[in-house]
């Protein structure tokens, strides 16, 4: 059975790539999860801002103290990198052992906050090694003087800036609140982007009752959350010349396939690894393959996009752009 | 090459780079010379033999002398660096090194002693009393200096192969920042032969070659052996003076083992070593060029002792001799440098070799880094000018006791007129003296301007005062004492001109810079008077910003160092206004362009607009304003209190006189009480309708400013209009009122208390029932409630619950008020020992962090009650305080048997029932010792009925002496108090063996788990992984398990507390060790600044350690095992989250993350088993019969 694949231009011996998760934090891990069946390791993301805020509030624990009392003008030793807003050396450990250990592509993932630091930070992953780099534009706009196009417009200049300073392929991790989905991702498309990630799922806080205070929250995936990615993924198929990767959602094998049907280049997973182990990537290419055996197909390119809108008809699409593709993908998948 | 550094680096720079071994023990003020060692080691920064010296940090200086011994006969080339008491620990290893004619350096920030007290200020104590060891000495005066003199005390140890001890003035020379000439890796290699290395190592022991070295002899030849040594003394002075000619030739920096400065014809000439020499050098300039004829002798090298340079440099014209030494011999004839010089001087005159025999005066001066000024130097030369000087005398303090002192005009001024002087005056963390050092870096690196740093911090570690002393002119700056006539005078803080004056140091013309909130036409009457008359006596420009705003609105925060930095440079003159700026905005560049180009604008955007809000004030010609500084000490103050103390708070304790020092080192308990500092512009608020009274606030309140009484509602008639209450809530105490009182003014601000309260107002969840808010608005209201609130009675100790931590609010704090960092983690926990045993305690103290907060003067805060009672605190020193606090046990319990003995004697005399009630009522509970004090009283009254009848010599006798162990009768507590650098390095022997002595003291180890006194340095209680000082690539030990060590003898109480997960726990605990007839041991984790964490969330650190199982909650009881029970108690539950979730919110841990994450993972991976592994088998322990644990011996069971 051939299960090989492209993503961003990568080789992949299949098309399962574990995202971003806590599996993923340590070269032991990135090796478990690339023996427990993974094609390509997504690292989790570092964000920038809250690297130069900690970097931030270790350089004033650092300084807080020091230079106030005659017997002690400093509690710590002075070591490099302590007071600086670099990715952090053990991210970068990570993406220089973990390929090593692992023997698969290790892709870095990235939230800027600042122009310079998308771009400063997509230079160190490169020089550590990775193979690609992700760019997880995780942007909750709470300026609500903020219109969309301007929203829009960020995202196309981080990429642009982020594709000038690396040579390496650089995929987008993007979330479904535009206006205009299919349009974005096209822009992004066209402005280099070698990969989309579809979709980004905002973790929004909740409200814990009892101490009346906001709790961060973080909750695996759950399979329905595939559903808004998977009509993306078919609508875009074929429509951009960006590899697609497919995110959320992702519980069994049978997810695996509904997503290479509708054209995904990739499938990450993360919820069902962190559930039921990283070895558990075995079962869902095993299950991958058993369809596909069922099915009568020996070869994963056969199988890819099969369902996707690209199949639907072109003059429909041609006409009423993506609004006809959605109304295209309801029939096909149901209610949204 | 030019560098600004201070001396400790000049003389390290040197050490690291000829050493192959650096084996060392932190102490003040040399810490720094071995830290920077480290570093540059961690940085893999080879010496100049290519290798990167190795850097152990022992258990002690003792421990890194024998170190050092065993490196030396191991042939490697070693050093250290020490000061004060710790160089005394070396003694015993001084004098084999040097009998064994070992090569070596000792670099030495010289340092007092303790005697009457404590100092880690400089002075010559510490290296006069190694004179003796066969060491040579060698003096270095400045920075530059203990850069060269470095250099040439290695070179002539190799040569000589006598053992050199090289010093400085620690503080002024240690830590002054002054421009050196740097020695290059080339110039060190040319100095020193790699041959003579090569010698060195020839002589080290080698089984390949063996021989024995470290013989015992006998009568018949010691003596002879001991002679042995004379020709390489002999031929010391001879080498040294070819390695400084040596020295000379390769850089131009001629030094001599002892030089003459002054008139060639002088008929005056004062004698001395150190950093002084520098004073005394332009001050006898200064008095030449007036017509006198005085010169200088700087003794450079002063053992073995160079007489025929000292006689060489005497001029034949000299008449009479001023010595001055840094030290002090009581008893002596003199000290020892005078002794040195009059025995050189009377030898040459008896044997011909000198015509005749000046006159020598002895004097003492600059003990304790007491400043030395031209003007004190001026008053020696006057004082030599007469027709009978003092023979002995002392200068720069009034000795109105013995009247030794010298008399002298401090308002002599000598500077050099094109020097540019400032102060600063900062507040401990506001950046001011980082600004100033990056100000002299700025500044003083220009090839045709020199420039000089000293910087003085106050004692507290909360809201200290800093005052930096900046120097820059066209030529080195060589005065090494304390601005006396600033050309700008930098005032950081609002606050700090109201309470201390500010002035002293101005000069006619003086620019003054206030950062005020007050604008540049109101803030005049806002002056207190006395400033504005200095301001308007000596035509001062002042100058205003309120650099808090500024800061703030340039996007800095409450950082308003580079804005006040930029005032600085705009008007103080140094250099033209516009280049200034440029400078500074260039250094802001370089230092920040790595944080992005948002930093450096935003820091560039407040260089320019504290320049737009920076104001010349227009003087009046009138003083307006009718205050004066504050004074705070109220009136019914003890007298000591406002006649010394005060003093001493206002920064003016150099003008108290030697009869107003105590003679002993005995000062009053409780004076932090009387120092209101107001160190925080947000105290704690109590919301008396929210509170539930469960005392959590009030327990971990580190600076006991939470405070609560209940009491009858009637009381309240007298109340201010303000002042809180609420119904007490307490079953069976209807109709009582409870009022918590916070003391607004001696409130850090930690937020401990807010972090402490379990309960919000309704409807405001982000609220607590006690919070942090401005004091401002409510600080006069505050005042007349806590006047009141001091009327309320104290709560009786027979009516509180001791075993609830809501109880223990209502006992009276007996430490108050100290200067321990804001949200300090130890001061919880003495002061809960204060509330429970505090009026029978007697406390002994390991030097650090406690013994500072707890007895540094002017004000400490170990206090006692309304009736006279508190804890009796003494420090001995940093390593013997185990032993120090059983001599206190051993002579209570001498006392206690003879007191008990003579109470049985007098049995007939005074009442049978009041001796059986004195000698058998039990001492446990509050009333028990109400009880037996209220017996103590009636047998004290029934001894003074006694004395008024006739009485026989016998009964006399025995009536005097019961009255003197009489207070024995009541039951000691003895504490003995310390670090964990006391407990588990320096004086770990000492612990352990009083933990085996099986007597009854109580031992709290307040665990920071790291060297916190002197700024961080790993102790054997550092857990694996925790980067700190001399551990910077993470810590790959573990830590000590003392409690397991502890246990394993049987009758020892052992508990592990951490107030901050389990409150109750730990209130437990103390009980159970105090009341246990044995030696009992609590360690108590203390979350601490050098962990790197918000200290706010200090409390939440303590849960996190316990419930990660880092720090597992233990009590282990010997009494419960000689009752059949297992007496390993596991108090804390099974861990629940991961060491990482714990380590990941500390600086400590995380920075191991930055430097080497491949370490740090694999670190964490072992500490994660260690703990693991340690609560299993803590968990088979307390499944264990009694059976299975040491028995008690000592009662036979």
């Amino acid at each position: 059975m051939n299960l090989e694949t492209t993503y961003l231009g990568l080789r992949l011996r299949n098309p399962l790539v574990a995202s971003a998760g806590p599996l993923s934090q340590t070269v032991d891990g990135i090796k478990a999860l690339a023996d427990g069946g993974a094609a390509a390791v997504v690292l989790y993301s570092v964000f920038e801002e809250q690297i130069r805020h900690q970097a931030e509030l270790d350089a004033a624990l650092v300084e807080r103290n020091a230079e106030t009392f005659g017997e002690a003008l400093s509690y710590f030793p002075e070591l490099p990198g302590i007071d600086d807003g670099d990715v952090p050396a053990h991210y970068l450990h990570l993406v220089e052992e973990g390929a090593k250990a692992a023997g698969v592509p290790v892709i870095g993932s990235i939230n800027g906050s600042t122009r310079g630091g998308w771009t400063q930070y997509a230079r160190q992953l490169e020089e550590a090694g990775a193979a690609a780099i992700e760019l997880n534009i995780y942007f909750v706009v709470g300026d609500i003087s903020l219109s969309g196009r301007e929203v829009e417009e960020r995202h196309l200049e981080i990429l642009r800036s982020v594709k000038q300073a690396v040579s390496i392929p650089v995929a987008v991790k993007l979330s479904p609140y535009f206006s205009s989905v299919g349009h974005m991702c096209r822009q992004l498309s066209e402005a280099g982007a070698d990969g989309l990630v579809l979709f980004n799922r905002f973790l929004q806080p909740e409200i814990d009752i009892d101490a009346m205070d906001v709790e961060p929250e973080v909750n695996l995936s759950a399979q329905v959350e595939g559903r808004l990615p998977r009509t993306w993924i078919a609508a875009l198929h074929g429509r951009v010349t960006a590899s697609l990767a497919a995110t959320s959602g992702v519980q069994g094998p049978e997810d695996v396939v509904r997503y290479l049907l509708a054209g995904a280049d990739v499938v990450m997973s993360t919820s069902a690894l962190v559930r039921h182990g990283a070895d558990y990537g075995h079962q869902l290419l095993g299950g991958l393959e058993s369809w596909m055996d069922t099915k009568g197909y020996t070869c994963l390119e056969d199988v890819r996009g099969l369902l996707s809108i690209r199949h639907a008809d072109e003059n429909a699409y041609q006409r009423a752009g993506y609004v006809t593709a959605l109304e295209k993908a309801k029939t096909t998948y149901g209610g949204l | 090459m030019r560098a600004i550094i201070d001396g400790n680096e000049a003389a390290a720079s040197v050490a690291y780079r000829l050493n192959e071994l650096c084996s060392i023990y932190p102490i003040t003020p040399s810490s720094t010379m071995a830290e920077l060692c480290d570093e540059w080691a961690a940085h893999g920064r080879k010496n100049v033999w290519d290798t990167v010296p190795t850097v152990v940090e022992m258990q002690s200086e003792g421990g890194a002398a024998g170190a050092m011994h065993g490196a030396l006969q191991g042939g490697a080339m070693s050093t250290t660096f020490t000061a004060s008491q710790g160089l005394l620990l070396m003694i015993p290893n001084m004098y084999k090194i040097a009998g064994e004619l070992t090569s070596t350096v000792f670099h030495v920030a010289a340092r007092a002693l303790a005697a009457q007290g404590l100092s880690i200020f400089g002075d010559h104590q510490d290296v006069m009393a190694v004179r003796q060891t066969g060491f040579a000495l060698l003096s270095s005066d400045s920075p530059q200096e203990a850069h060269d003199m470095a250099a040439v005390a290695e070179m002539s140890t190799l040569q000589s192969r006598v053992p050199f001890v090289h010093f400085f003035d620690g503080f002024r020379t240690s830590h002054e920042l002054n421009t050196v000439e740097m020695l290059s890796d080339e110039d060190l290699r040319a100095l020193v032969p790699k041959e003579l290395v090569r010698e060195h190592r020839r002589r080290a022991l080698d089984p390949e070659h063996p021989f024995i070295r470290g013989t015992a002899q006998n009568p018949d030849v010691y003596f002879q052996g001991r002679e042995t040594v004379n020709t390489y003394y002999q031929w010391v002075p001879g080498v040294v003076r070819d390695a400084m000619d040596k020295f000379a030739a390769l850089t131009g920096r001629r030094y001599g083992l002892v030089e003459y400065h002054g008139a060639p014809d002088a008929d005056t000439v004062v004698v001395l070593m150190g950093s002084a020499v520098q004073t005394v050098r332009s001050t006898v300039d200064h008095l030449n060029a007036q017509g006198r004829r005085v010169g200088l002798v700087n003794v450079r090298l002063y053992r073995p002792f160079p007489t025929e340079d000292l006689l060489a440099a005497l001029p034949a014209s000299v008449r009479k001799v001023a010595v001055l030494d840094r030290t002090k011999e009581p008893g002596s004839g003199g000290e020892p440098l005078f002794l040195d010089v009059v025995s050189a001087l009377g030898e040459a005159y008896a044997s011909g070799h000198r015509p005749d025999m000046p006159k020598v005066f002895g004097g003492r001066y600059g003990l304790g880094s007491k400043d030395v000024t031209p003007a004190m130097v001026v008053g020696v030369f006057d004082e030599l000018a007469k027709d009978a000087p003092r023979p002995r005398f002392t200068v720069g303090i009034e000795d109105d006791v013995t009247h030794l002192s010298l008399d002298y005009d401090p308002t002599l001024d000598i500077e050099d007129p094109r020097t540019n002087q400032a102060v600063f005056y900062g507040i401990g963390s506001d950046g001011t003296v980082g600004a100033n050092k990056n100000t002299i870096k700025i500044l003083g690196m220009d090839q045709d301007r020199y420039a000089q740093g000293y910087f003085v911090y106050d004692s507290k570690k909360s809201g200290s005062r800093t005052t930096s002393h900046l120097r820059f002119g066209p030529t080195p700056i060589e005065a090494p004492y304390l601005v006396s006539q600033a050309d700008f005078i930098g005032v950081h803080h609002w606050s700090i001109l109201e309470n201390v004056d500010v002035l002293p140091f101005a000069r006619r013309g003086t620019v003054l810079l206030l950062n005020s909130p007050y604008g540049k036409d109101e803030v005049w009457d806002k002056l207190p008077r006395p400033v504005q008359e200095t301001i308007l006596a000596k035509d001062i420009e002042l100058y205003v910003i309120d650099a808090t705003a500024v800061a703030r609105s340039a996007g800095m925060g409450s950082r308003t160092n580079t804005v006040l930095q930029a005032c600085y440079f705009a008007i103080s003159g140094v250099l033209p206004r516009e280049e200034a700026l440029t400078r500074i905005k260039n250094s802001i560049t370089k230092t920040y362009s790595r944080k992005g180009e948002e930093v450096v604008r935003k820091n560039h955007a407040a260089v320019d607009m504290a320049v737009e809000h920076l104001y010349k004030v227009d003087l009046p010609a009138t003083v307006t304003s009718d205050h004066g500084l504050r004074n705070p000490i109220p009136a019914d103050a003890p007298a000591f209190v406002r006649n010394v103390t005060s003093v001493m708070m206002a920064d003016l304790g150099d003008t108290l006189p030697v009869s107003a020092m105590p003679v002993d080192g005995t000062y009053p308990s409780g004076t932090t009480r009387y120092e209101k500092r107001n160190v925080s512009e947000i105290v704690a608020e109590w919301d008396p309708e929210a509170c539930i009274q469960c005392g959590n606030c009030s327990i971990v309140c580190p600076h006991a400013v939470i405070r609560s009484k209940f009491y009858a509602p009637e009381l309240l008639a007298d109340a201010p209009e303000g002042f809180q209450s609420a119904e007490l809530a307490a079953a069976g105490l209807p109709n009582t009122r409870f009022t918590l009182q916070v003391f607004a003014e001696d409130c850090t601000g930690c937020g401990l208390c807010t972090e402490a309260c379990p309960v919000s107002p309704l409807g405001q969840p982000q609220r607590k029932a006690i919070n942090i808010t401005e004091v401002a608005p409510r600080l006069e209201q505050e005042k007349k409630n806590i006047e009141f609130f001091q009327t309320l009675p104290v709560n009786s100790r027979t009516r509180v619950d001791f075993g609830t931590v809501r109880g223990t609010q209502f006992l009276e704090p007996l430490f108050e008020f100290s200067g321990a960092c804001s949200g300090c983690g130890e001061t919880p926990y003495l002061k809960l020992l204060t509330q429970l045993f505090g009026d029978r305690a007697t406390v002994a103290n390991a030097t650090g962090c406690s013994s500072i907060y707890g007895g540094n003067l002017p004000t400490t805060p170990w206090a006692k009650n309304a009736e006279g009672r508190g804890p009796a605190w003494s420090n001995s020193l940093f390593e013997d305080n185990a032993e120090f606090g059983l001599g206190l046990r051993l002579a209570a319990d001498v006392h206690t048997a003879q007191a008990r003995k003579m109470t049985g004697e007098l049995r007939e005399d005074v009442g049978a029932e009041l001796i059986d009630g004195l000698l058998e009522a039990p001492q446990f509970t509050e009333s028990d010792f109400a009880a037996q004090r209220a017996r103590v009283d009636l047998l004290k009254e029934r001894l003074d009925a006694l004395e008024a009848g006739p009485l026989d010599e016998w009964h006399q006798e025995k009536v005097d002496n019961l009255r003197s162990v009489v207070d024995h009768l009541i039951r000691r507590s003895v504490w003995i108090v310390g670090g964990d650098g006391w407990a588990f390095d320096i004086g770990s022997g000492g612990l352990d063996h009083v933990l085996a002595s099986g007597r009854n003291v109580n031992i709290l180890v307040l665990d920071t788990e790291v060297y916190s006194n002197t700024g961080g340095q790993a102790s054997k209680a550092s857990p694996l992984g925790a980067v700190a000082k001399f551990a910077t690539a993470g810590k790959t030990t573990q830590s000590k398990d003392l409690a397991m060590q502890a246990i394993a003898y049987g009758n020892v109480y052992v508990a592990r507390v951490a107030m901050g997960a389990d409150p109750q726990q730990t209130l437990k605990a103390f009980r159970e060790a105090e009341a246990y007839d044995g030696p009992s041991l609590i360690l108590a984790y203390s979350h601490c600044i050098a962990h790197g964490i918000d200290m706010r969330k200090g409390l939440d650190q303590q849960y996190l350690a316990v419930n990660s199982g880092h720090w597992p909650l233990i009590r282990y009881n010997p009494v419960i095992r000689d009752e059949g029970g297992n007496p390993f108690l596991l108090d804390s539950p099974r861990p629940r989250f991961s060491l990482k979730e714990y380590r990941s919110k500390e600086l400590r841990f995380r920075m191991l993350e930055k430097s080497d994450p491949a370490e740090a993972e694999r670190l964490i991976g072992l500490g994660q088993e260690s703990v693991d592994r340690r609560w299993q088998s803590y968990e088979d322990l307390a499944a264990r019969g009694a059976d299975m644990f040491a028995a008690d011996a000592r009662k036979g069971s």
